[in-house]
């Protein structure tokens, strides 16, 4: 039985749906993000799933039992959940200690364990040394630390977190995600995490939601969803990506009439056929001074029109000779051109997927 | 992993049809149509009934604009307001200029200043004024005399000029506090911009940090134009005597017997109208003014160097602390403590005499000072559980219509106070409920008159917690009052306490709302010493008044000890 289910949650203030019929089912122990831009309905979702928020439809489960539906909410103190907020909200008139042993003792456990559980806990984030400060003597990332802490200790039903690192700094926030992550490879705690940066998903998550307007627009593990993106936001939202005109024959890919060969069948699900959208990264092509040997890919002559050094790589937009098309291509730094030379561009058709 | 489970299981409950907090909504919009619109509407409704029958009528307004001497105190008012304001910009613009943006010394010395002339009540200071510049016995004159054997008196308290300049002694800090915090907010790059044009400091000053601060020196106008046209007590005791009739004190006459509450509400009106008319006035000034906040607190703030001229404006901010505080106090303080306060400073005219018939032989006044600590500490608790309660439920948006709970918590602010203690007097003295001279009804229209104050700063201290806090409680299962109570309620002990304590302050000081209210056995010290002034024994007067200050500097330490300096001045209360 799924740990976390949601089933066609919905939720609308007036006319306004910002939660639209979102289908998820968590396993036990699985993290799972939702991603999507500012706006898209994360929160809601999230909120939702503690019982602070009422669904308008649909309904949501854990271990089976429904806990949301329309009317008939679970008030969130009686969820077993726990969750991080943006804000950290740590307690400033009680110390690290009390922060922590907060959920504990409304759990009714005898003082003993409670000292013993919050020791342990706090030796895990390393902040036994600061149990007796309060929070105002703590730096931004530490107190991220006792918010984890917090909500670990209880050993909740479900760990939720609302983009909680998006007030630390970037180095800490490039600490804190592996942080996240050993934690929950240490405790297995089912995790729902919201945030808007692909990166923190990627780093953090078994799979990912990727929502958009209120609807998930598809459910992947983080490199599926890079390399066999299904639909056009997606493709556009996690990574950059070149969108392109082309058509699907005989489960076939054919660009600019040319075909991507077998390699590029998997791009393609069973049963589409005719005009579609491709999804194209920029790291599935390769700028080439001569014309490479013939293999699987597909070899086209282009011209630079335009490039920009990024440090870690060559962006260049490329015009195809054939029809005029321009595309955005990476290459390693050493491989510089000049504007306005001629080159072969080389697409690697595994890479390709079909999006519309 | 061990599971832990949280006592009582996860049931889903069902919606209730009257959550709680609907019931609370409910309660609330009960109270405060009891405490703000009924008061208003009865008066509204009087002031179109002949006194007996309650027939319709347009009487009311007949009688009460027919003469000569009524329309006078109207225009007194006017005048007497713009008068007041005036001299209170005259005061406190340099002050603010100088603390805010000047190398003046004494700094901490002038916010004292302003500190005291804020507390100090004015009726005190009205008195001290008598004692000072009365134009036979008043110090100044006695010794203008004696330097010069002149016969005139050198200053006359009892003149319009002298009214209003004692009014402006005690409402300039208002002034101060919204130039000062406009000031404060204009970086020095603003100014060297125009110094690198060309520009000096004085002409800078005019031409770049005036403009700025223009917005907020005419906000404060007003407010001070508001308070003066409803203020009772200096009007009272220096305007009477000099045969000068204002608004209030006119009320004050429709009240003496036979008792015309239909007249007096007639002639109200205008008060409340141009009241309602200046604060709309003044929202709007002081929202347009965009441009104040758009300079942006980032920018680098420098003193600017006055040389010897620094010693001219710290010598302006002692001259106020004399004539606003020091001198007042002195001759408070003088009779307080003498036989005859006319015979001056020697050992043979000590006395504790004064005190102690007031404490131990007085029939009323010891009565008066447990009175005014009481009623002063009921209204500001009610006050400011009411506040809370509204503010909790605006700020976290529990309910639809919270907006309208806000409106009614914050209307007494555009209702002079002399206005809604006619309207209490109105709406609950007679019959039915028969009220009049009760605890209870000046509990109420003190809770009332100050529940503003006490909303602004529960508003101001909810907002300032984030909802996060309280939530993380609950989903560690905390249900909302445990939360409340672990949490939200510690967070905000502090700001609260500051809100009980400036309306405990402002009420144990009120007049103008007490004087139409109390009965034989409910006078507190302000109607008292307003009594005891009009019999003209000074001695005992400025006794009692120094009981008073007593008790209110009491209150001020405690506040300044737990909650922080600046809790009386802070901008917004
Ligand atoms: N209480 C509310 N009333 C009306 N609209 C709301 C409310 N809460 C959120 N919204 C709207 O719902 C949309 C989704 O909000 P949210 O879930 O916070 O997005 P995200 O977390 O993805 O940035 C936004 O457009 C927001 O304005
Ligand atoms: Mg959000």
């Amino acid at each position: 039985m799924p740990r976390l289910t949601l089933n066609g949650l919905t939720k609308a203030y007036g006319k306004l749906t910002v939660v639209d019929r979102v289908d998820l089912t968590l396993e036990e122990g699985e993290f799972v993000s939702l991603l999507g831009p500012s706006g898209c309905g994360k929160t809601t979702t999230l909120r939702m799933i503690a019982g602070f928020v009422d669904p308008t439809a649909g309904s949501i489960s854990v271990d089976g039992q429904v806990l949301s539906a329309p009317g008939a909410v679970v008030p969130p103190e009686r969820r077993g959940m726990s969750m991080i907020f943006q804000s950290y909200a740590i307690w400033p008139n009680m110390t690290v200690e009390e922060n922590v042993a907060f959920g504990l003792k409304l759990r009714k456990l005898s003082s003993a364990e409670v000292k013993q559980r919050v020791g342990e806990i706090l030796e895990v984030v390393q902040l036994n040394a600061l149990a007796h400060r309060y929070p105002a003597e703590l730096s931004g990332g530490q107190q991220q630390r006792v918010a984890l802490a917090r909500a670990i200790v209880v050993k909740p039903s479900v760990l939720l977190l609302d983009e909680p690192l998006s007030n630390l700094d970037a180095n800490l926030r490039e600490e804190m995600r592996f942080e996240i992550r050993r934690l929950h490879d240490e405790f297995r705690i089912t995790t729902v995490y919201v945030t808007h940066d692909q990166g923190e998903a990627m780093a953090t998550s078994d799979r990912i939601a990727v929502m958009n307007a209120g609807r998930i627009e598809q459910v992947d593990a983080p490199h599926l969803l890079y390399t066999r993106p299904r639909t056009r936001f997606v493709a556009g939202f996690v990574g950059r990506t070149n969108l392109l005109e082309a058509r699907v024959e005989g489960g076939e890919i054919l660009l600019g009439g040319v075909s991507l060969g077998s390699a590029a069948r998997a791009g393609a699900a069973d049963g589409t056929a005719g005009d579609v959208l491709v999804s194209l990264r920029p790291q599935a092509m390769s700028v080439l001074t001569t014309a490479p040997v013939q293999d699987d890919a597909l070899v086209l002559p282009a011209t630079v029109r335009e490039r920009t050094y990024l440090g870690e790589a060559w962006d260049y937009v490329v015009e195809l000779g054939s029809n005029g098309l321009r595309l955005r291509a990476a290459a390693p730094p050493l491989e510089a051109h000049e504007i306005g030379t001629s080159v072969w561009l080389r697409i690697d058709p595994r890479q390709v997927a079909v999006v519309a | 992993m061990s599971a832990t489970t949280l006592p009582g299981a996860a049931r889903p409950s069902r919606l209730r049809l009257f959550e709680p907090i609907t019931l609370l909504w409910v309660v609330l919009i009960a109270a405060l149509l009891v405490l703000v619109a009924a008061p208003l509407l009865k008066m509204f409704v009087i002031s179109f009934e002949m006194q007996d029958t309650g027939e319709f009528t347009f009487q009311n307004y007949l009688t009460a604009y027919g003469r000569d001497r009524y329309l006078q105190a109207v225009k007194n008012s006017l005048m007497l307001g713009a008068l007041s304001a005036a001299i209170s910009v005259v005061i406190a613009v340099p002050m603010a200029w100088a603390v805010s943006r000047t190398d003046m010394p004494g700094k901490g010395f002038t916010w004292a200043i302003v500190l005291a002339a804020f507390i100090m009540p004015p009726y005190l200071g009205a008195i001290g004024w008598i004692l000072l510049a009365g134009p036979n016995a008043g110090w100044i004159n006695v010794v203008w005399r004696g330097l010069t054997g002149a016969t005139d008196p050198l200053v006359n308290i009892y003149t319009f000029f002298g009214m209003a300049f004692v009014i402006a002694l005690h409402s300039f800090p208002l002034v101060f506090i919204f130039v000062k915090s406009a000031l404060d907010l204009i970086s020095s790059e603003m100014e060297d911009a125009a110094n690198i044009l060309g520009g000096g400091t004085w002409v800078t000053m005019r031409k770049v940090t005036l403009p700025l601060v223009w917005p907020s020196i005419l906000g404060g106008f007003i407010l001070i134009f508001l308070e003066t046209i409803a203020l009772f007590g200096t009007p009272a005791i220096i305007g009477i005597p000099a045969r000068i009739n204002v608004v209030t004190t006119q009320l004050w006459q429709f009240f003496e017997d036979p008792v015309r509450v239909e007249v007096a509400s007639a002639f109200a009106m205008p008060l409340l109208l141009i009241t309602i008319g200046l604060i709309g006035v003044q929202k709007l000034l002081l929202s347009r003014k965009g441009y104040v906040s758009q300079t942006g607190k980032g920018g680098e703030r420098r003193e600017v160097k006055l040389g010897p001229w620094r010693w001219v404006l710290f010598g302006w901010c002692l001259l106020v602390a004399l004539l606003s505080v020091v001198k007042p106090l002195m001759v408070l303080l003088q009779a307080s403590f003498a036989k005859a306060w006319g015979r001056g400073f020697s050992l043979d005219n000590l006395t504790l005499r004064n005190y102690e018939f007031l404490l131990f032989q007085h029939d009323m006044a010891p009565n008066a000072v447990w009175n005014t600590v009481w009623f002063s500490a009921a209204s500001a608790t009610i006050a400011v559980v009411l506040a809370l309660l509204v503010a909790y439920i605006v700020v976290r948006r529990l309910m639809r219509f919270a907006d309208a709970l806000a409106f009614l918590a914050m209307a007494p602010f555009v209702i002079p106070g002399i206005v809604m203690a006619i309207g209490f007097y109105a709406a609950y003295a007679g019959p039915p409920l028969s009220l009049y001279g009760s605890a209870l009804l000046i509990i109420l229209a003190f809770a009332a008159r100050f529940l503003p104050i006490a909303y602004a700063s529960s508003q101001a201290a909810i907002r300032a917690v984030h909802p996060e806090m309280e939530e993380a409680a609950r989903i560690l299962g905390s249900g909302r009052l445990h939360a409340i109570r672990k949490v939200t309620a510690p967070l905000l002990k502090t700001s609260l306490l500051g809100g009980w304590l400036v309306v405990f302050i402002v009420a144990s000081r009120e007049l103008s709302a007490a004087i139409f209210l109390v009965g034989p056995r409910t006078r507190t010290m302000s109607v008292l010493l307003y009594d005891l002034t009009e019999q003209g024994n000074f001695e005992v007067v400025s006794a009692f008044g120094g009981i008073l200050l007593v008790i209110t500097m009491v209150i001020v330490g405690i506040g300044m000890k737990l909650v922080g300096r600046d809790f009386m001045l802070r901008r917004g209360e």
